[in-house]
């Protein structure tokens, strides 16, 4: 991965003074919510590949996460609840020149959206779909969602959540993502390179961020302060070459400690041709 | 076509894809025929019977005249991707039937929320359901009206012969280009799967939807037309340079969200009603026949038409004054046209292959007496039960 600028030539207010749209403030994200900081990653990715705004195009679906494009001052499209890829690959397969970026929720995407989420990856189309994972129902208030932990609580799950959980990053890899990475929010930096290759992958790239929810989530599962979700996501997770070594090598209490863990980094770099490019070809035979 | 120069349609090359200029013909067919030469960059669509045939000839069709076409996951994804594709300047088409039409409603909704041209073909079959999927019906005429949530008003289009499919389907491309509005073209699988000759038209009318020519910091994308209906914003393709933010949230006529006001979204939603209503008189297109001295009217529309076409020469034939008085729009309803009807007979027939979704309109505007003539179960209604009413 070659970094085209390591040093950073503008500063964070620059940053928001050239991508964000002034009229939309102010937003509406709660205090202590990660999407500030997936938004902020985001706009240091395209600023450092050096994306062309006016040919870029930022889709979402509904809820607290997929409010996101409506900050950014490009082309976006904030359409219906779990629908956002079926209306990327509408764009994308129309106009392969533009830049695609999907933001979703965990909700959005795997529970509405399960079906588009699975298509979309099996196609491979040329996109970067950013699904920001609060383990809940943020925008409606809190109720359980199919990524919510076992026994932690929701407004529809009073006594503790019973299904389990879904892990969206295994489905991307087995539908077939070529680029597939999960971060907590707290750090910048992996997610910042996360996202640019990502964006230099050329096919579907599915990076999952892990962000906090304090008024929806973490208040009725004692995380009262943004500290301790903070902390606990910190505690949880585990990158994915320790995990490795450890389920090789480790001993069988260093094994069973991994049950517990959420695996973040990067899980997946492949290639395969987009399906934009496949219709490219077919479009050729007739030329 | 659309990959390589947006906006313009070859006419001559779409002519020499679809070969000789008369040709024996279903409705099916006649649709996609339709979409080609209006300029169709895109289609995407989910098959299901008695539609499955235009998603067929598409893909056959498509790649030759340079244009995309997807088989999506569902109806939902369908009507989704082809709006994803209009925001990119793409003319689109869709085409279903009940089950999928009823799938794509709350997308639908979205279309007219953000203004999205896009052409919607249902072919018909009995409902509710699954139904009588292989037999025809026009049962959907109300969901064409009122399927989605929330208010809005529909352009709905209604055929009765082949050719007049093809060239609805036209039609229907440029209403939505005009409008910015989804448009309907409702056939019964009666007509989809009906075959008669066609004539390919030598030239076609065309529209595409207008687009800003001031700087992107002077457009107001959901503000006052400019160059064309006022009430008609212009259009700024993806990728052009305008970055217009699109939601199906209420908005202002700058495109943000403005959920919270009263007047906002009164203001936005009778725009949106009213770009189409105030044309009513443009859009009523009603075929008439015989109704110089009629007392007895026959308002049909679509397949049912053809049977009211029998019932009046048949009741000609025995000397009885009757007229045909035939629907072709029936969205935005011809409210004024069937009052006036109403003020010259004595009684109006409305033969319907459902179980009255246009009788109630009628008798809604009527000043005199109006009958409804119905069936149901994949029959088409002959003109003997027509008759039985006059
Ligand atoms: C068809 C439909 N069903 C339900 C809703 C209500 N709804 C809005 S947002 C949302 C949940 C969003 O959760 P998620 O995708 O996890 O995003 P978050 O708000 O947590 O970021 C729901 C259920 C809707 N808008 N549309």
């Amino acid at each position: 991965m070659a970094d085209k600028n390591e040093v950073d030539v503008i500063d964070g207010k620059q940053l928001q003074d050239k991508y964000l749209r002034e009229e939309m403030m102010p937003h509406i994200f709660c205090n202590g919510c990660g999407l500030g900081n997936v938004l902020d990653y985001v706009l240091w990715a395209v600023e450092k590949e050096g994306l062309d705004l006016d040919k870029t195009v930022f889709l979402s679906g509904i809820g607290c996460s997929s409010r996101i494009p409506g900050y950014i001052n490009a082309d976006a499209l904030h359409t219906t609840h779990g629908r956002a890829l079926a209306f990327a690959t509408g764009v994308k397969m129309a106009n392969p020149d533009l830049n695609v970026i999907v933001f979703t929720g965990d909700g959005d995407c795997i529970g509405i959206g399960g079906n588009h989420f699975i298509h979309a990856l099996r196609r491979n189309l040329d996109i970067t779909v950013i699904a920001v994972n609060n383990y809940i129902y943020g925008m409606t208030g809190g109720q359980v969602a199919p990524t919510t932990p076992e026994g932690h609580i929701g407004t529809t799950a009073p006594y503790g959540n019973i299904e389990p959980p879904f892990d969206m990053c295994e489905m991307a890899k087995a539908a077939g993502a070529t680029y597939v990475a999960r971060w907590p929010v707290f750090r910048p930096h992996q997610p910042i390179n996360s996202i640019r290759e990502g964006i230099r992958n050329k096919g579907l790239s599915f990076i999952e961020m892990m962000s906090p929810c304090t008024t929806a989530y973490g208040r009725r599962n004692r995380f009262r302060k943004i500290e301790d979700l903070w902390a606990f996501y910190e505690d949880k997770t585990i990158l994915i070459e320790e995990y490795d070594k450890i389920d090789r090598f480790g001993t069988e209490e260093e094994k069973e400690e991994l049950d517990d863990k959420i695996k973040i980094g990067v899980f997946k770099r492949s290639t395969r041709k987009p399906l934009e490019e496949r219709y490219r070809d077919l479009l050729e035979e007739f030329k | 076509m659309f990959w390589d120069d947006k906006m313009t349609t070859d006419l001559e090359k779409v002519k020499e894809v679809l070969g000789p200029k008369k040709q024996f013909v279903h409705g099916d067919t006649a649709v996609c025929y339709g979409a080609l030469l209006a300029g169709c960059d895109f289609y995407g669509g989910y098959p299901i019977t008695p539609a499955s045939e235009i998603a067929e000839m598409i893909a056959s069709l498509m790649p030759k005249v340079g244009g995309v076409n997807i088989q999506m996951e569902d109806e939902i994804a369908s009507m989704a991707s082809i709006i994803g594709a209009s925001w990119t300047g793409a003319k689109v088409m869709t085409a279903t039937s009940g089950p999928g039409f009823s799938l794509m409603q709350e997308n639908i909704g979205f279309a007219y929320m953000s203004e999205t041209p896009a052409v919607v073909v249902n072919v018909q079959r009995s409902g509710p359901s699954t139904g009588q999927p292989t037999l025809g019906a026009e049962g959907d005429m109300m969901q064409a009206r009122y399927g989605s949530h929330g208010d809005y008003q529909s352009i709905t289009l209604s055929p009765n012969t082949i050719q007049e499919t093809l060239e609805f389907t036209i039609k229907a491309f440029n209403l939505a280009e005009e409008y910015r509005s989804p448009v309907f073209l409702m056939i019964s699988a009666d007509l989809g799967h009906m075959r008669e000759m066609i004539t390919i038209p030598d030239e076609v009318d065309l529209v595409y939807r207008k687009t800003p020519k001031v700087p992107p910091e002077e457009y107001v994308p959901f503000g006052k037309g400019k160059y064309g209906k006022e009430k008609v914003p212009e259009f700024a393709p993806f990728g052009t340079g305008y970055r217009t933010y699109v939601t199906g949230l209420t908005h202002n006529e700058f495109g943000f969200p403005a959920t919270d006001d009263q007047q906002d979204h009164d203001k936005l939603i009778r725009r949106q009603i009213e770009k189409i209503t105030d044309d009513r008189e443009k859009l009523t297109d009603i075929e008439e026949r015989m109704m110089d001295d009629a007392e007895i009217a026959l308002v049909s529309y679509g397949i049912a038409s053809r049977s009211a076409l029998g019932a009046l020469k048949i009741a000609r034939d025995q000397g009885k004054k009757v007229g045909y008085f035939r629907l072709k729009t029936i969205w935005p309803f011809p409210k004024k046209k069937i009052n006036e009807l109403s003020q010259k007979v004595d009684k109006i027939v409305v033969p319907e292959m459902n179980t009255g979704h246009v009788y109630h309109r009628v008798k809604e505007y009527a000043d005199c007496e109006v009958k409804l003539v119905s069936k149901i179960g994949g029959e088409i209604i002959s003109p003997k039960e027509i008759l039985e009413e006059v």
